[in-house]
């Protein structure tokens, strides 16, 4: 009898141990393959984005940086700015507003002021600067 | 000679089967006839709102084509070349939203009534599963014609799922197919919306059914304490069955009206290095949720106003689902005016905050 039930519980744990197995080696490569891969892409240092007497003061310019939408401000004194044009609320894209001299958001009215900073409505941190670098007339937006 | 032939045929199969008891069952079956009766036609309405969202949705897959590149152009190839193919998505898109609004009033006739209670405590949980994934192809479908204002609420949408502690950003990247919204994601929603989401459905539907055809229908508390011979009832073949019909065609005409007067725009292509215009809103459906997160302030004690305001909405969701657990009082048979109260909270509140964030 006590052999007997040596016995079976040897064979559930075999059982029970290799149905584990199985479901295991069934579903790590399964929840894996979920996982997105990371970008490669996405390493972009810098890009150049246009020539300074295309944009006149006051106003902006939109432009991609690797995967990521950027706002480039140029303000009433000619001084250029560049942001991330992620919004730090809940990732809408911003734009600059000439009439309120902010950048806004439009999802949920969202305010930050030329320097990035946010000034009201939801957004709870800044937006994120670039650095703008003037080769000529060219202009290059980098990471800070 | 002709009835001979019909004679045999259904024979043949009979031999297999055996109808009898399928018959037997049907003949037996009644439906209980009282002031509430109305309701128990809504979940007849969503089920058929649901078969319109099955072969519309089909239709579209034809000339549908899921990706960044294709997929708003080929929903305009859709609405301009091919013939009717305006009334298809037009349909497809208004059904979708009845069946929602169907789905609630389904929802809430069935909680009022308490018809939750033992023994349907699991046709209720299915039926919360079906609300909550009907919703859930609402969001992902919402994407799939990659415009703009669906760009940007679907941005919003998977953002606010990424503040959830812990869990957040493993399922953010989840469902976003990466860090970012992209023709990657439109893959996973359009994969979610089509394959996923419909196998889990018919699963869950299937429970359902097959539990209110052995079950039957709930009586209200009021009409089962009433003496069997004031009870009033009707044969479900051919009685209710024949009401039933007339009311999926009065929600035929119904969307068809809708869709024919009032088409689905597709409004303009989304592009991810645009910025996001004013008027981005959620459907409908979600309004309620969205404008309360606007209500909640950026931080209350330790938590962010959106961590907040998700963990409620998920507590209460799940709170609901259970309620034929917890409700002790009406399973002893007792009245409960509670249940009322928070029902009446909850339509009151949703209908609020529905309207407020359309007033904004
Ligand atoms: S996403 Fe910008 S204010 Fe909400």
């Amino acid at each position: 009898m006590e052999v007997d039930k040596n016995k079976r519980n040897f064979l559930k744990y075999v059982l029970g141990g290799s149905l584990t197995a199985l479901a295991a080696m069934i579903f790590y490569p399964i929840v894996e393959y979920l996982k997105p891969p990371k970008t490669k892409s996405a390493e972009v240092s810098s890009v150049k984005i246009g020539k300074v007497n295309e944009i006149p003061n006051d106003s902006s310019l939109m432009f991609r940086f690797g995967t990521k939408p950027g706002i480039l401000v140029r303000t009433q004194n000619g001084e250029f700015r560049a942001f991330e044009a992620t919004c730090t609320h809940l990732d809408c894209t911003v734009q600059f507003k000439q009439e309120m001299g902010v950048i806004w958001c439009a999802c949920h009215n969202g305010k930050f002021d030329l320097h990035g900073r946010n000034i009201s409505g939801p957004p709870p941190r800044p937006l994120t600067p670039y650095k703008v670098n003037i080769q000529g007339e060219d202009i290059f937006v980098s990471k800070i | 000679m002709k009835k001979n032939y019909w004679k045999r045929f259904y024979n043949w199969f009979d031999d297999r089967i055996q109808f009898e008891d399928i018959i037997q069952f049907a003949a037996k079956k009644y439906v209980p006839v009282h002031s509430h009766s109305i309701w128990y036609y809504f979940g007849g309405v969503t089920l058929f709102l649901f078969i319109i969202q099955v072969v519309t949705g089909i239709l579209l897959l034809l000339y549908y084509k899921g990706s960044e590149d294709l997929a708003f152009e080929s929903i305009q190839y859709i609405m301009t070349e091919v013939q009717f193919g305006w009334l298809i998505r037009s349909v497809h898109s208004w059904s979708a939203n009845l069946m929602v609004l169907a789905a609630f009033i389904h929802m809430f006739s069935v909680y009022f009534t308490r018809a939750y209670r033992k023994p349907r405590e699991i046709t209720w949980v299915t039926g919360m599963l079906m609300l909550f994934l009907a919703m859930g192809f609402g969001f992902s479908g919402y994407l799939l014609p990659w415009n703009e204002l669906a760009f940007f609420a679907t941005k919003v949408g998977t953002d606010i799922a990424g503040v959830i502690p812990v869990i957040g950003k493993p399922m953010l990247e989840f469902l976003r197919g990466g860090e970012d919204v992209t023709g990657a994601t439109l893959s996973r929603f359009f994969g979610f919306h089509v394959a996923v989401m419909p196998a889990i459905f018919t699963v869950l539907l299937g429970i359902h059914l097959i539990l209110v055809q052995r079950q039957g229908m709930s009586e209200p508390i009021e009409y089962e304490d009433k003496p069997e011979k004031e009870k009033k009832s009707m044969p479900f073949f051919p009685n209710f069955l024949l009401r039933d019909l007339l009311f999926w065609l009065i929600v035929l005409n119904i969307v068809a009206l809708l869709a024919v007067l009032f088409p689905w725009e597709l409004g303009v292509k989304a592009d991810p290095f645009a910025s996001a215009p004013a008027g981005i809103k959620p459907e409908w459906y979600f309004m309620f949720m969205f404008q309360t997160l606007k209500y909640i302030p950026a931080h209350v004690l330790f938590f962010d106003g959106e961590v907040l305001g998700i963990l409620l909405f998920s507590a209460a969701g799940l709170l609901w689902t259970l309620v034929p657990f917890w409700d002790r009082k009406t399973l002893r048979g007792e009245k409960t005016r509670f249940i009322n109260y928070l029902g009446i909270f909850a339509i009151v509140y949703i209908i609020l905050l529905t309207v407020l964030g359309y007033l904004e």
